[in-house]
């Protein structure tokens, strides 16, 4: 019998004939946790009696949430972090390296691996072909201790996406428009399979946005196909010996499929409070934005800033707007300056930030005050997510979030300036 | 075992914004004065009223985000004793089960605020002892019920050394 991705990947992992609905002891390629995390995972390994890990090459701790710390409470938690590290010998990303999805996709996540995480959005690698999931603390430190965490092997959703994105349309409007279909808890504990032209053509960064996003329709994971753009990517990343293929047999067995037009795709949103309030921009165009935020382990690549620096060359962003730039981490920072991206922003009015996450969680930086709208390139606009529940925030690809800077409302892409 | 208490009622994805809030963040290190802002944003008042033992009683999808496990833990800290909702978030759930906090899923329609509810957790039946009717829970895989019955992950892997799967 066929085997999608996921079955493939996981049985690998279990030396077992594993399908959807088995439970499996997999081991993991990769584990790592964040400063939002760690701190309780280490707790959990000490209770555990344990001062080493399974491999501590691929073993990796990141400050990336709060980097750099804004209070004494988080500068004392990235000293446990720190120690543990020295301890250890495990892999530490200080403060400015970047957002660990990021970081994993640049250094170290290969195909037909299994990858854990201590952040929900740990599911972006997911577009490398690994099998890529997000868990909490404890879950973290057991697999950081024995190597190896236990599955229940997800049943797949295969979405078949055919057809050219329009001009001004990009793979985040795509996400959107199939997260406004599926609904947050639609594909609750499934592997999502995106597959069809749409995607054999996207470069990685566009897929990274899909399988980042994959959590919020409940997903354990959203998986791609490795191909040529898979095998190129790693190339540029310096280790295209780790390629392998690794795809879903003809005769798998999907729970469901799902197929969509990409080329009847527009510009789309999410609205507060959830990320499955789905609007055209058409919809809601016209309305003010105090904070436009560009960046997180979504859209803060480099491909995603150039298409910014696109729209903000030689133009100023809207005299009532602040607008945010965050890129997604130092490597991809280093090349916007060097391509003259930066020097565009900073001259169109933008604000850049340290590589990191914070603003997107509402930790540091862009709090929005009450009733402030926000609209942001980042993947969740739940009540309260960027520092205060009376804020509004409104989820957008880098283009919609560009161009709304420089008008000051939530503007359509598609009518360049 | 069975637990007592009465329902507090939440609406749909609840998400783990909401239980603890990112403004919180710093708090992860003292979790006990994390668990005053527990659900905060979905109910204002729910620190000052939520006694021991009492159900958070939610509808789908609760749990839905991060994988903050300090979501888990601040709700079993205020002396919540189990969580009931139509569904959940799988980080959430895995993460609850890992902590000692019972989740249970089944049709909570039928709960109102304020209920008093009977939960038996080996039979997989809730009672609802204000309305008289009985409910069954969708059971949980067998790893989870071992997880649980041990104290939660870390005393489970102590007392088996490896994941104890039936």
């Amino acid at each position: 019998m066929g085997k999608t991705i996921a079955e493939k990947i996981l049985s690998e992992h279990s030396n077992k004939d594993a399908y959807a609905n088995d439970i499996v002891v997999a081991n993991i390629d990769i584990a790592f946790v964040q400063d939002g995390t760690g701190p309780l995972t280490i707790q959990e390994l000490q209770k555990l009696g344990k001062e080493e890990v399974f491999n501590s090459n691929r073993t990796m701790l990141f400050i990336d949430h709060a980097a750099p710390s804004p209070r004494e409470e988080l500068s004392n938690a990235h000293s446990i972090l720190r120690n543990f590290a020295k301890k250890t010998g495990v892999r530490l990303y200080e403060i400015g390296a970047g957002i660990s999805h990021q970081i994993l996709i640049e250094d170290h996540v290969n195909p037909g691996e299994v990858i854990v995480g201590a952040d929900s959005h740990t599911c972006t690698s997911g577009a490398m072909g690994a099998f890529a999931t997000g868990m909490g603390s404890t879950d973290i430190a057991i697999a950081m201790a024995l190597g190896k965490t236990w599955f229940r092997v997800p049943e797949t959703f295969r979405i078949n996406i055919d057809g050219k994105l329009s001009r001004g349309v990009y793979s985040k409007d795509l996400m959107l428009h199939f997260i406004g279909i599926i609904k947050a808890d639609g594909a609750t504990y499934k592997s999502l399979e995106f597959a069809g032209e749409t995607i054999e053509n996207m470069i990685m960064s566009e897929r990274l946005t899909l399988a980042n996003m994959a959590v919020e329709t409940g997903a354990k994971t959203g998986l791609i196909a490795s191909d040529k753009k898979t095998k190129q990517f790693l190339e540029q990343q310096g280790r295209g010996n780790r390629f392998k293929t690794i795809r879903s047999d003809e005769d798998a067995i999907y729970e469901r499929n799902i197929d969509i037009d990409a080329s009847n795709i527009v510009p789309m949103v999410s609205a507060p409070y959830a990320v499955d309030n789905v609007k055209t921009v058409e919809k809601v165009t016209g309305i003010k934005v105090d904070q436009v935020f560009i960046g997180t382990c979504t859209n803060g690549r480099l491909e995603d800033l150039r298409v910014v620096a696109e729209y903000l060359k030689g133009k100023k962003k809207h005299v009532d707007t602040r607008l945010i730039v965050a890129p997604a981490s130092r490597t991809v920072y280093f090349q916007a300056i060097k391509e003259g991206i930066i020097q565009i922003l900073v001259e169109a009015g933008a604000l850049i930030f340290p590589p990191g996450c914070g603003a997107c969680v509402g930790i540091h930086g862009g709090i929005l005050g009450n009733n402030e709208v926000c609209l942001s390139t980042q993947n969740r606009n739940f009540k309260g997510r960027m520092g205060n529940p009376r804020g509004e925030i409104y989820l957008c690809s880098p283009a919609t979030a560009a161009i709304s800077a420089i008008k000051g409302e939530i503007t359509d892409p598609r009518e360049r300036i | 075992m069975k637990l007592i208490g009465k329902a507090l009622k939440f609406e749909d994805n609840i998400s783990t914004d909401l239980i603890i809030p990112g403004r919180y963040f710093h708090l992860r290190t003292d979790l006990q004065e994390l668990a005053k802002h527990v659900l905060e944003d979905a109910d204002p008042d729910l620190a000052k009223k939520v006694q021991k033992g009492d159900f958070v009683v939610a509808g789908k999808n609760f749990g839905m985000g991060s994988s903050r496990e300090h979501a888990a833990i601040v709700i079993k800290l205020t002396g919540v004793s189990a969580v009931l909702a139509k569904s959940f978030a799988r980080i959430f759930y895995r993460n609850a089960v890992n902590i000692g906090l019972p989740v249970l899923e089944l049709d909570t329609n039928g709960i109102d605020e304020g209920n008093e509810l009977e939960v038996d957790l080996s039979r997989g039946i809730v009672f609802n002892k204000t309305k008289k009717f009985e409910m069954r829970v969708k059971p949980l895989p067998k790893v989870m019920v071992n997880i649980l019955e041990d104290g939660g992950l870390v005393a489970h892997i102590k007392k088996h050394r490896d994941f104890k799967l039936d």
